[in-house]
């Protein structure tokens, strides 16, 4: 395995059982993503990146095949071991924002602090984002008071907020307008850029996928460029 | 864990509860009422046994001697003594009055006594009269405060007892024998037992030789039941009866059962309108444990403020049967089983949560992420 790989894939397939027929969502994908890099996976509408993307995040096993995130290989993983993965390696920002409603902004951020084990309050680092993320003065709010470009920018707070290896990305700017999806992605690309942060969005926009660094097209699960 | 996170925990979980309001109150008033069955049932077995014993010690009587055959705690309904008893009890030592009684039932737990008022008067000290007096003739009745409040009742008002009309003569302090009380031979007449009597109240030289005298006479009189006033006080308990006893306990596991169903109800439809929720906790790390000990908080909640408003619904019951019933039922302040009920209501919620709080916990992330 190359060190500097933060992400390590080899013959990954899943296969879902829809009643009694086998779903071949993924046929053999092999990826590699280096440390610090940014990544757009791209590709229709079953081409199998959700599920590669659900995978990577410790949300559903694999079936077969190797898969590496920071040092740590999937393929054996009890459920705790992805609750744990999930915990400290892995951030999520999805397209749906999937903020808790009845918290606050801030305390949507402070519960994953808690979660994951850290102490509560936000370091000088951390204020620097929520600053760069243009949330500073919203975090009282709750998130219906909030537009979905500020829900989109505490989710990736939140996603951040433990300092993971990876963040996962799944159509970030699906629900937003193109003035917020321009602003989400320069901000990913700032975190990127700045902060060294290891980013892997998912996303069938080619527009999106122009902010990262690399390309990987996806179709019938697998993987078809690189 | 420190205090921010705790309050940040009970603050996620106040926050789902105020964030169904009706659901949340409906559970809450279930659970309340659950809690209000179970004191008020409690409550009132332990009131009308006490205001028996009562009124038991009110009769100025050390010794109680019941028909043969009969129970300490039967109802006496029937009137198989001779009244040359007391004749005979009096000529007992130590014994200085004795006087018999003959008890009707009427509808539910209604009775009337029939008493002569000489002898109760010097056993007794005699009844206080709030307004009238003792009954001057045949069919005149005398009944205590709150019956008369209940059917309300002054003297001159005619009152229909066994198919006659008596004319209430006087209303009396309650805790005294009976609440409604005639002349004794007018009701032995009246029901076919001329010269019979319920039972004979028997007053000692000294109270405390009763229980001597109660040995002697259970050697002079086999076959009697004959007890200290004392121990007959003592044993009018919900303990004592077991039909009473066991009714409570069925009350108590109905009302489980009424907590269990709706919090299971309100939790599982929580869980399914959550289910997003939920997910988002299981994507950011959240532990079983973690949404588990949620889901039990507000559960726990529930309960505790069920469990207040249950207790204030009880006074609510206890004034309604003060005011609209009081000669029925007398409702005791139960404050030993308000611990009781609330463990009872805590049990039967956290039971009811359990189902639920598994179904949260074992669903699958990402199924729980796509619900719509």
């Amino acid at each position: 395995m190359n060190d500097g790989a933060m992400i390590r894939v080899e013959g990954l397939t899943k296969t879902y059982q829809v009643g009694d027929v086998d779903v071949h969502a993924l046929r053999g994908v092999d990826l590699e993503v280096g440390r610090g890099e940014f990544i757009a996976i791209v590709g229709s509408s079953g081409s199998g990146k959700s599920t590669l993307f659900n995978i990577l995040g410790g949300l559903t096993p694999p079936t077969e095949g190797e898969v590496h995130i920071d040092g740590k290989n999937l393929a054996h993983m009890t459920n705790a071991g992805r609750t744990e993965l999930r915990k400290k390696t892995v951030g999520f920002v999805f397209q749906k924002y999937n903020l808790l409603p009845t918290l606050t902004a801030e305390d949507n951020i402070r519960i994953v602090k808690y979660i994951g084990g850290r102490d509560m309050a936000f370091d000088a680092d951390f204020e620097e984002v929520l600053r760069l993320l243009g949330i500073s003065d919203r975090l009282k709010h709750k998130p219906r008071a909030l537009s979905g470009g500020q829900q989109q920018r505490v989710a990736i707070a939140r996603a951040i907020v433990n300092g993971p290896a990876i963040l996962l990305a799944d159509e970030p700017t699906g629900n937003l307008d193109s003035q917020n999806s321009a602003a989400v992605l320069e901000l990913m690309r700032d975190l990127n850029r700045r902060r060294g942060q290891t980013i892997l969005m998912i996303t069938h926009d080619m527009e999106a996928a122009g902010y990262a660094d690399r390309r990987v097209m996806m179709k019938d699960g697998r993987v078809v460029s690189v | 864990m420190s205090g921010y996170t705790e309050r940040l925990i009970n603050k996620l979980v106040v926050a789902n509860l105020a964030h169904r309001p009706v659901r949340t109150l409906l559970s809450v008033l279930a659970i309340a009422i659950e809690v209000t069955m179970i004191l008020t049932l409690v409550g009132v077995s332990n009131g009308t046994l006490h205001e028996s014993a009562r009124r038991a010690r009110g009769t100025g009587a050390d010794i109680l001697v019941r028909p043969k055959g009969s129970s300490a705690i039967s109802s006496s309904s029937s009137a198989p003594m001779s009244d040359k008893l007391p004749e005979f009890l009096m000529t007992q030592p130590h014994v200085v009055l004795a006087t018999g009684t003959i008890v009707q039932p009427l509808e539910l737990f209604d009775t009337i006594t029939g008493l002569d008022f000489d002898e109760f008067g010097r056993m007794s000290g005699g009844f206080r009269f709030l307004a009238g007096g003792l009954p001057q003739q045949d069919l005149d009745v005398i009944v205590d405060e709150p019956y008369a409040r209940e059917k309300h009742l002054g003297v001159g008002s005619v009152l229909t007892l066994m198919t006659h009309d008596w004319r209430v003569a006087g209303i009396y302090e309650g805790g005294k024998l009976a609440r409604v009380c005639v002349r004794r031979d007018v009701l032995q007449r009246l029901t076919e037992n001329p010269h019979r009597l319920s039972q004979v109240y028997v007053k000692v030289d000294d109270p405390k030789r009763a229980q001597e005298v109660v040995d002697a006479l259970r050697v002079q009189m086999p076959g009697y039941p004959i007890y200290t006033l004392e121990y007959y006080t003592s044993i009018l308990s919900v303990n004592s009866l077991g039909l009473l006893r066991n009714f409570t306990y069925v009350v108590i596991g109905i009302a489980m059962i009424v907590g269990f169903i709706v919090v299971f109800m309100a939790m599982y439809t929580a869980v399914l309108e959550r289910t997003r929720e939920i997910g988002i906790l299981k994507a950011v790390g959240g532990s079983s444990g973690l949404i588990l000990g949620i889901l039990l908080r507000e559960t726990l909640l529930l309960a505790v403020l069920g469990t207040v408003l249950g207790i204030g619904l009880t006074y609510g019951t206890q004034w309604l049967m003060l005011h609209v019933v009081p000669n029925s039922l007398t409702q005791e302040t139960m404050y030993g089983w308000w611990p009781i009920a609330g463990a009872i209501a805590v049990v039967g919620t956290v039971l009811g949560a359990v189902v639920p709080g598994i179904k949260a916990v074992r669903q699958d992330a990402t199924e729980a992420l796509s619900y719509e």
